[in-house]
This record gives structure tokens, sequence and C-alpha cells, in this order.
């Protein structure tokens, strides 16, 4: 108990409860925008987390993918749904097909499976960060609990990429980064499905007059 | 085992919380005065309210029963006994044994199915609602305080609030992510359980929304200056164990009389902040409406069960 814990792993399990905690604010936010803000804090506290496990590590291509994360998930995401959400005239709360706070609840119960399903994994590796392991699980079930919870099309695409924050932080945390070219590869195909998918958004407005994909099941040929 | 030193620390723990809780409650009354931009009352009005309500006569109603009677002197008791054993000077406390932090939790809501009771028991519809509605904010923020303080027996593998406040006081300076959780859920456990801003107004009557007001309402001469005391006892039991928990540095140990006399000033500058920063938070929160206050809560025991979480995933190795 009393060792002293060096620094950049006490900022690593601070950022990565900051993750934690954004996810589970995405959970409970009712209002779209500010849902897209969480994102993007999101995005940024998985900036500085990469950051510092970058400069701890001296790893050159965790600079990049660190870069990548700000440039991308914090700056670049964020304008273009800040963007749609303006030009598709969403305003008012964001309607979930179960209420907030059991889906907190239900939230709870997964951090608790993933933290479980995590620890022996996290075992296996030797990086410095592998417990954060659990968090990063945490995260993209949180991101999937929201997709699945969430009825209007823009809350599942930020729940999607949110996912991709939560995978991308298991991905630092287990073994220092995916190689550059995979992860150059996910980020632009992040940045390319946002797009078409905003085009979708346009087209399903356009047919249903509503973002409600509860609409799409009554789809005909 | 029991030394002078601690009994003698005991009492004055006692004595000062029974003196400096109505100050404490005076100075937080002023502070969100200054900060809404309202002339502040004095600093030592609850003591003049006090005076006054002990020397005005007891009116009962017909119907009162023994228990409408005794129970603002069961509230007063359980409120003194939880400053006896929340260490706010010195973590040498004789009186500790008596109960744990979970007793602690315990001793609290005694007093307040108390309380409830004795608002329901004249039969007044304004005694009834508050009841009810003080039972459902306990049943809430109850499970969240014993959460917070199951995160802190962990990390000193023991359930005294005196021992847990000791190792606290004795780690190094480390980010602790839980504690940090803990903290924030500890927070707003205790503005609701004090009857403040975001869930309850304290300086409201005869508004609909009242809780804690709504029960002790029917009261009047000593047995209200009783609750007034034992509400502001509660602020002061709170804060001394938020700051003993988050904050446990200062707090004097065994056998060291010079430093039970450091802890008064360094007790005294916390408090000072703390209510500044508690005038500060009621300031800028909106009540909510009461069936916000389920969410308030239910994010309190969530941020605790994620410290709790946070604290055997990443921090058990450590």
């Amino acid at each position: 108990m009393s060792q002293a814990v060096p620094l950049y792993a006490q900022l690593i399990n601070l950022l990565a409860a900051v993750i934690l905690l954004l996810g589970f604010a995405m959970l409970a936010q009712r209002r779209v925008i500010q849902l897209i803000d969480l994102f993007a804090l999101q995005g940024f506290a998985l900036f500085l987390s990469t950051l510092v496990v970058a400069v701890k590590t001296g790893q050159h291509h965790l600079f990049y993918s660190a870069g990548l994360t700000l440039v991308l998930k914090v700056i670049l995401l964020p304008w273009i749904l800040h963007r749609l959400v303006r030009k598709l005239h969403i305003k008012g709360e964001v309607e979930g097909l179960i209420n907030i706070p059991t889906t907190t609840l239900i939230g709870l119960g997964l951090v608790i499976i993933a933290f479980n399903v995590a620890t022996p994994i996290s075992q296996l590796s030797s990086t410095i960060t592998r417990g954060t392991l659990g968090i990063a699980l945490a995260t993209v079930m949180l991101a999937f609990l929201m997709m699945i919870t969430r009825k209007k099309a823009i809350t599942q695409v930020v729940g999607f990429l949110a996912m991709e924050n939560g995978l991308f932080l298991a991905a630092t945390s287990a073994t220092y980064g995916m190689p550059m070219v995979v992860e150059l590869g996910i980020a632009l195909d992040v940045l390319v499905g946002m797009v078409i998918l905003g085009v979708f958004f346009f087209q399903i407005r356009d047919q249903f007059d509503s973002l409600d994909i509860h609409h799409m099941e009554q789809l005909k040929e | 085992m029991i030394s002078l030193t601690g009994v003698l620390g005991q009492l004055f723990a006692i004595a000062l919380a029974l003196l400096l809780a109505p100050l404490l409650t005076g100075w937080v009354n002023q502070c969100r005065a200054w900060l809404q931009n309202r002339a502040a009352p004095p600093l030592l009005q609850p003591y003049y309210t006090l005076h006054k309500l002990f020397h005005k006569d007891v009116v009962l109603a017909h119907n009162a029963s023994a228990l409408f009677r005794f129970a603002p002197f069961i509230i007063f008791g359980c409120m003194v006994l939880a400053c006896a054993i929340i260490p706010s000077l010195s973590t040498d406390l004789p009186f500790a044994p008596a109960a744990d932090a979970l007793a602690l939790v315990g001793v609290f809501g005694l007093a307040r199915v108390f309380i409830a009771l004795a608002g329901m028991d004249v039969g007044t519809s304004f005694g009834t609602l508050g009841g009810r509605r003080e039972m459902l904010i306990g049943f809430l923020a109850e499970p969240a305080l014993l959460m917070v303080i199951f995160t802190m027996a962990m990390i000193a593998q023991s359930t005294s609030v005196a021992t847990i406040v000791e190792t606290l006081a004795h780690r190094e300076l480390v980010i602790y992510p839980s504690i940090a959780f803990a903290g924030i859920a500890f927070t707003m456990v205790s503005f609701a359980e004090n009857a403040r801003v975001p869930v309850d107004n304290p300086a409201t009557h005869l508004e609909l929304t009242m809780i804690h007001e709504a029960m002790i309402l029917e009261y009047s001469g000593r047995h209200l200056a009783l609750l007034e005391w034992a509400a502001s006892l509660k602020l002061y039991a709170y804060s001394c164990l938020g700051l003993a928990l988050f904050f446990p540095w200062g707090i004097a140990e065994r056998d060291n009389f010079l430093a039970l006399i450091a802890a008064l000033p360094v007790l005294l500058v916390k408090l000072v902040i703390g209510g500044a920063l508690v005038a500060l938070l009621e300031t800028i929160n909106a009540k909510m409406r009461i069936f916000r206050a389920p969410e308030f809560l239910g994010t309190a025991f969530l941020l605790a069960v994620l410290g709790l979480l946070v604290r055997l995933l990443l921090e058990s190795r450590v």
C-alpha cells in the first residue's frame, strides 16, 4: 500500500478513470449537443493518456496516434457532428428505449462484467498500462449499450465513435497501440464512415421526416 | 489504552462541535447571501435564533403523542454521538469504538426515522409529505454513502472511522481516481442529506417543494431549537467527515497534545473554506424537481460504485 506509485502510472490511471466516467456521462446525457461535447472531451482524455504513454515509453508511433486522436476525435468529428445537428435542425432531448437511471444501472453491471473479464487477460500483458484494459473494455460495452438504447440515428453514431475510442484505449493499454498502418486505416474508416452516415442522415430524414430509426422497421420493397 | 489526552480531546471535540455547529451554519448562510447579492444576516444569527427559541413556550398540538415530544431529544442525541465519533481534531477518540463507519450511517438513519415519524405524528398533510420525501431521499442517499465508506474502508482495511482517517493521513500524496470518485459522491450525498439546494432549500418555508422544513413545521420553542441545533450539528458532522476522509492533513494523533492544539486552527481554516464552497455550490445550482432527486442520488451511487470498482481494478496491485 505504501510503495510509491510512479507519477505516469497515476496519470494514466486517472485519465482512464476519467474516460470511463465520460462514458457514463454520455450514457446519461439527454441532449445531443452536450453528448457531442462529451464525446470530444472523451477524445481529449484519450489523447492525453496516449501522450503520457508515448512520453513514458518513447514509442514514436504513439506520438503520431496521439496527434491523430487529437485532430480526428477532438476537432474534426465533433465539428462534423455539430454541423450535422445544425443542418438537420435536431433539437431537444434524446429519447431512449429505457429510462436513464435504469440504463446507467445496466451500465454499472456491464462495467463489473468487463472488469472481471479483463483482469485475467491483462495479466498476460507486460505493458505499464495493462490495468486500464478493463476500463477500455467497459468503455466499449458502455458505448454498445448507448447504441442499443438510443432511438435516434445520430446518437447511435456517437455511440459507434465512442466504441472506437474504447478500442483505441484497449490497443494502447494492451500492446502500446496497433501498427501505424492499421491505425491510419481505422482513422480513415471512421472518418469516411462518418461522412457517409452524414449523407445517410439526410436520406433517412427525407424518407421518414424523422431520424428515429424505429421507422425503418416498416421498410418495404 | 484510554489516555488522559484522549479523554480531554474527546470532550473538547464534543464541546467544540456543539459550539461551532451554529457558527458554521451562520457562515454558510452569510456566504450564500453575499453570493446572491443580498444583505447578509449576522454571522451569529443561528445563536440568536437558538437563544430566542429556548426562551419561548412550547405549543403542542392536541393530538401530539409522546413520540412528538421525545423525538427532538433523540435526534439531537444522535447528532452529538455522530460528532463524537467523527475525528475532527484528533484520531485518538476513546468514544470511537462505540460505532464504526457503518454504525455511523445507522445513527444518521435513526435520526432520520425519528424526524420522519415526528413529522407524521400530528397528522398534518405537510408533515406527512415531508416525512415521505425524507425517507425517499434517505433510502437513495444511504447506499451511496455506504459505498463511499466501503471504498475508504478497503483502503484502510478497517471500518473504524478513526483508523481510516489515520491511514489516509499517513499515505503519501498520490492521485487515486477512486478517492476522487468517492469524494464527488460524498459531496452529492451530503447536499441531499443536509437538505441543501439541489435537493431541498433550507431557507424556505411553506413551499410545496420543501422536505426538511415540512417535517419540523409543527415544532416550536425548545423543541424547535433542538431540531435547528441538530440540523447544524448534522452539517458540521458531514463537513468534518468529508474533511477528515478527503483532506485528512493536520488531524492530531494519539498522545500528541501539541498537535491537538495545532489541529484547531487547521480545522477552522478547512471549515471556513468548506463552508464557502458549500455556499458557492448552492448558488450555482438550481433546485431541481423532487422527481429528479432519484437521478441525482443515482448518479452519486454510480460514482461511489465506480470508485469502488476502479479501486479494485487499478489500485489493488499497488
